[in-house]
């Protein structure tokens, strides 16, 4: 049992909390990125394999596509289904095949990631669905390619609820990171573990808890910002727009 | 310019499938425009849509610009695409391009360069009056600024053809009216080929060179309006020019009489009674001005039976008028 009256306790908690920190936010930043890198695909893979999708018959066949939606349905389900603290431990074989080892904060990216793409998945498809398919239906007319149409159309015009969704996505990867301690991942998570259980000191679990809270609370906080921002729709006068906003994007993506 | 033939479409499969096309022809001369009307669920979204394979019909052939459509690949077609403009009654503007990021759509598809979009751009928005919105969202413009941004974009690419899917049903009227008188000018300063849709007899008066009655997935009249104006019994002419229910009058006829061309300003009913000594009475009477040339129906009583009439009705034949009649009373 430790507690602040002991000599050199706040130097000490500082030093945890700061590595604890610094551990949470590689951890989820990698792990973030890994996310949006195959998530974001397979969201718009999601929705463009359902019927009269962008991509509903892949190779000119009806039967792939339908296919393919399946496949990845079930992939996503079972991803979002199973316990992260099972997922951690049935991927071993594939995180000692990534990292090398299935043991320490980067090995902890590789469970994260598995966890967080359907999770995101879901969120672009859900993003991608309330897009107006006048919109697609208006790039065809044009002659727009499928690329093009996904460049130009989905992700611009879902990136707002994207943003938001990828809000949502982080808040649950840090949720998700308090767990690998199991595998000396270390982290925030870890700190509390360690120093508030099996120390039983209540002021590292407070500082925990304050330093999370106040992460997600800067990301809703920004995640909304930005969103507001990109979607042009709830904006005051255009003048004001134009002094908070210099050059505003007139360019494509 | 646009030549359907034999164009067949239906939805879903078995008892419940729908024939939303049902072996249709259309012809669509160059530099036209042309209406097609026809009631909810006529099929005509589905008729405009097939013209660029939004929808591939079940079966015939679309030629547009001279090429037959449906035997294309996918990159031959998104080629043809580009030659043929479509606008739409909910304008489908991306929200998160300004104006002009809508309007260079169009052109970064053809792979046009950044300064050529924008020159192009800045263009075509002027020929819409739209200049000063350029660096604007569409949310922030009213309907008929939003169908001009539509316009701009269909013809940025610089179409042979334009598409139109009730592209002022969303409209109010006077918006609607700026916005016909726009199509009409890119019309005639572009010489470009119209194919519109509407349920709005009144887009067809205002506008258009030709127009098709479409009924359940079939085409029941189609032709340039003066000459269905001066066809016998033509529905499309009966709707542009309502005169209402026939009234019955006992011991009298009711004659219809269509103008078309230059017999409109002719004084007909003073004819009629000073060559005939009839008391004609005037029920009715619309008179358009269609393409530049007046057009229009008058509905007379005419005292007596159609036989005692029939004097009258001959000598109005006689001088080229489309008399039909339409009402007769029993002594
Ligand atoms: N994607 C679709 N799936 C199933 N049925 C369809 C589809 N599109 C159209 N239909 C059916 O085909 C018929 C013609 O529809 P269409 O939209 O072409 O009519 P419309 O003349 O444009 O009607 P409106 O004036 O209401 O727009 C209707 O019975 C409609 O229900
Ligand atoms: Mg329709």
């Amino acid at each position: 049992m430790i507690d602040p009256s002991t000599p050199g306790f706040w130097q000490n908690l500082l030093g945890v909390v700061m590595v604890g920190t610094g551990q949470t936010l590689y951890m989820v930043g990698v792990a973030l990125a890994v996310t949006i890198l195959v998530g974001l695909p397979l969201g718009i893979a999601l929705v463009g394999t359902e019927r009269g999708g962008l991509f509903d018959a892949p190779f000119g066949s009806r039967a792939v596509g339908v296919a393919t939606n399946r496949v990845l349905d079930f992939v996503v389900n079972l991803g979002r289904s199973i316990p992260f603290i099972i997922v951690m431990i049935a991927i071993i074989p594939l995180t000692r095949l990534v990292v090398g080892t299935f043991i320490g904060t980067t090995a902890a990216i590789v469970p994260l990631s598995i966890v967080a793409i359907p999770f995101f998945a879901r969120m672009v498809e859900i993003a991608l669905k309330e897009i107006d398919p006048g919109l697609t239906e208006a790039a065809q007319s044009l002659g727009a390619t499928r690329a093009q149409i996904v460049r130009k159309v989905f992700i611009p015009e879902a990136l707002p609820s994207i943003v938001l969704g990828l809000a949502t996505t982080i808040t649950s990867i840090i949720n998700f990171s308090a767990m690998v301690g199991v595998v000396a991942g270390g982290g925030l998570g870890d700190v509390a573990f360690r120093y508030g259980y099996q120390a039983f000191s209540p002021t590292y679990v407070l500082v925990v808890v304050v330093i999370i809270f106040v992460i997600v609370q800067l990301i809703a906080t920004a995640a909304a910002a930005i969103a507001r921002r990109l979607s042009h729709a709830s904006l005051p006068q255009p003048g004001l727009r134009g002094i908070l906003a210099p050059g505003t994007r007139q360019q494509s993506i | 310019m646009i030549s359907l033939q034999n164009v067949s479409k239906s939805f879903g499969s078995g008892p419940s499938a729908v024939i939303a096309l049902d072996r249709v022809d259309l012809e669509v001369a160059d530099g036209e425009i042309f209406g097609v009307v026809g009631q909810s669920g006529a099929g005509k979204s589905t008729l405009i849509r097939s013209v660029n394979l939004l929808e591939r019909p079940d079966s015939g052939t679309i030629t547009v610009n001279e090429r037959e459509l449906t035997s294309l690949s996918d990159a031959e077609l998104r080629v043809e695409r580009r030659r043929i403009g479509m606008i739409f009654q909910h304008f489908n503007l991306l929200s998160s391009r300004t104006v002009r990021g809508n309007v260079e759509l169009a052109l970064e598809v053809t792979g046009a360069e950044r300064r050529e979009r924008r020159r192009r751009a800045d263009e075509i928005l002027d020929l819409v009056g739209l200049t000063a919105k350029a660096g604007v969202y569409p949310t922030q413009l009213s309907g008929g600024q939003k169908q001009r941004v539509g316009i701009a974009r269909a013809l940025a690419a610089n179409p042979r053809v334009l598409l139109s899917d009730e592209a002022t049903s969303a409209l109010d009227p006077e918006t609607t009216r700026s916005i016909l008188e726009l199509v009409r000018t890119i019309n005639r300063e572009l010489g470009l080929t119209v194919l519109l849709i509407t349920h709005e007899m009144d887009v067809v008066k205002t506008v258009c060179d030709s127009a098709a009655l479409l009924e359940a997935g079939r085409i029941v009249e189609q032709g340039p309006l003066v000459s269905l104006i001066s066809t016998a019994g033509s529905r499309l002419a009966r709707d542009l020019f309502p005169l209402g229910p026939v009234p019955r009058h006992a011991g009298s006829t009711v004659i219809e009489i269509t103008f078309s061309g230059g017999s409109a300003d002719r004084p007909v009913i003073a004819q009629l009674s000073r060559n005939h000594g009839l008391d004609v009475s005037i029920l009715g009477a619309v008179i358009e001005t269609i393409g530049g040339n007046q057009a229009g129906r008058t509905r007379l009583q005419i005292p007596g039976s159609a036989a005692g009439a029939r004097a009258a009705i001959d000598d109005l034949r006689s001088q080229g008028l489309l008399v039909e009649v339409v009402g007769e009373g029993n002594r």
